[in-house]
């Protein structure tokens, strides 16, 4: 479906259907928010809280674009209703920049050229903070495996993994 | 795509959900990690009026090996399996097959128990649990019964579980010395469902002969089939090469493959026979065999 045939979604939105109230923390912040019980939650971060960095792409849990840590594990936002992060953290590329300063993600992707279109790059990078937070030093294979829900169209993946050494290297245990 | 309107409850007990489920037949599914259900929502496959999600159980979630079974909760992440190292090191097949649901992100919201009672014979866990001869915890309004997998799967999409009931644990036989299985999957592409898997399980005494053998197969038929003469004609034996070679004949002849976009039938069952023959090798060589 194209994107301009979704909905937009804003609190209270006359779409029908039962709401609730969620607590959900997203990059630090708390937010209390009455949302349709089938609010998606990229829908959620993106028309509710008006953050669109987090991408739909597919919008059938292939590609992974819309890729976002829950409770610091990478999801596909596109298939997590609202309700079911609710009173949970998500984190998203909004968040991964701090007091001006790129995260090291950011800076290998930027170093490395990771991206060319740029469509894949949030969730790319939600992908590789998750990784990297678990694993500080993953050889190619564990990169190339941990990054296989993540579709680019662009770079035949050798830059994006580059990136993600980069990453591994610069911050010796990217948070 | 955004699913059909439905309303949301998220109980704190498995009790609470099944009083759910009964004042709601037939309108209401349990929610787990959401993986499969809401892409057919999403698709208007499914319209459920009611979502009952047991994620937020902390009881369901636990990966728990005792002196006769390995328990499994229902709520059980595919990731946390993924990560045991109970399951890494003792029960291999579940570590080979839950590296080949779907992809990476997936597995951090799909369950063990939405994989195994979802049936879909494209998901990969069912045939393990047919090989190893797993059995199924079910609670509902009568309270607990135990459903061998074997008996649960009936047609597409169709199991064994009644609509006010919820699968909450999984058990498989501990793993004895001898033991050893395999899960095999040939996909297109990472987050497909398999063209076709095998999985294999393999016990043998001191000597090295057979003394059980289960084989099952994934997305061959409208359910997971077991290949019963396949592993029956490797029971008994000390088996080579030949007797892998013959059992994957008798797996493929077990297997009811549709021609689709995943290829021709005939494509399929060549599939399955390779696929056992191999995973019997992985198995055999788990268990401490040696040709």
């Amino acid at each position: 479906m194209a994107s301009t045939a979704i909905p937009r979604l804003t609190a209270g939105a006359p779409m029908g259907g039962p709401t609730r109230m969620v607590h959900i923390t997203v990059n630090d912040v708390p937010f209390a928010i009455e949302v349709q019980d089938r609010t998606l939650l990229v829908h959620f971060l993106r028309d509710t809280l008006g953050m669109t960095g987090t991408h739909i792409g597919c919008d059938t849990t292939h590609c992974g674009a819309c890729t976002v840590l829950l409770d610091d594990r990478p999801v596909k936002s596109c298939t997590v209703l609202a309700v079911q992060a609710d009173g949970r953290k998500v984190r998203t590329v909004e968040g991964l920049e701090s007091g001006g300063k790129l995260h090291p993600v950011q800076e290998g992707f930027t170093a490395e050229h990771g991206l060319q279109c740029g469509f894949c790059t949030p969730g790319m990078m939600m992908t590789s903070v998750a990784l990297l937070a678990k694993n500080p030093n993953p050889t190619e294979d564990e990169i190339r495996h941990a990054i296989s829900g993540n579709l680019c169209r662009c770079t035949g993946y050798m830059n994006i993994v580059k990136a993600i050494q980069h990453a591994a290297k610069a911050s010796g245990g990217a948070k | 795509m955004i699913p059909p309107k439905f309303d949301y409850h998220a109980p704190g007990t498995v009790d609470e959900a099944i009083g759910l489920l009964q004042k709601n037949a037939g309108d209401a599914k349990v929610l787990a990690g959401g993986q499969s259900l809401l892409p057919l929502m999403k698709l208007r496959l499914a319209e459920p009026k009611m979502l009952i999600d047991i994620s937020r159980i902390a009881k369901l979630s636990y990966i728990q090996e005792d002196p006769e079974l390995l328990r499994v909760g229902a709520a059980t992440k595919i990731n946390d399996l993924n990560d045991s190292q109970v399951i890494r090191s003792r029960y291999p097949m579940l570590a080979d097959a839950g590296a080949h649901i779907a992809d990476p992100l997936v597995r951090n919201m799909g369950t063990v128990g939405g994989n195994v009672c979802h049936g879909d014979p494209g998901n990969d866990l069912p045939a393990c649990m047919l090989a190893i001869g797993a059995r199924y915890v079910v609670r509902g309004p009568k309270g607990d019964r135990t459903i061998a997998a074997k008996e649960f799967y009936r047609d597409t999409f169709v199991t064994a579980l009644d609509p006010a009931e919820i699968l909450t644990e999984v058990q498989i036989p501990k793993a004895q010395n001898g033991d050893g299985g395999a899960y095999m999957k040939m996909e297109r592409k990472v987050g497909d469902f398999a063209i076709a898997a095998v999985a294999v399980h393999l016990r043998l005494d001191s000597k090295g002969t057979v003394t059980s053998a289960g084989i099952a197969l994934t997305n061959v038929g409208p359910t997971v089939l077991m290949a019963g003469k396949a592993a029956s004609s490797l029971v008994g034996h000390k088996p080579t090469d030949a007797d892998f070679l013959a059992a994957g004949k008798l797996a493929a002849e077990a297997a009811q493959p549709a021609s689709d976009m995943r290829g021709p039938a005939e494509f399929k069952k060549g599939i399955v026979q390779t696929l056992t023959r191999r995973a019997l090798h992985l198995a055999w060589g788990r268990a401490g065999g040696k040709s």
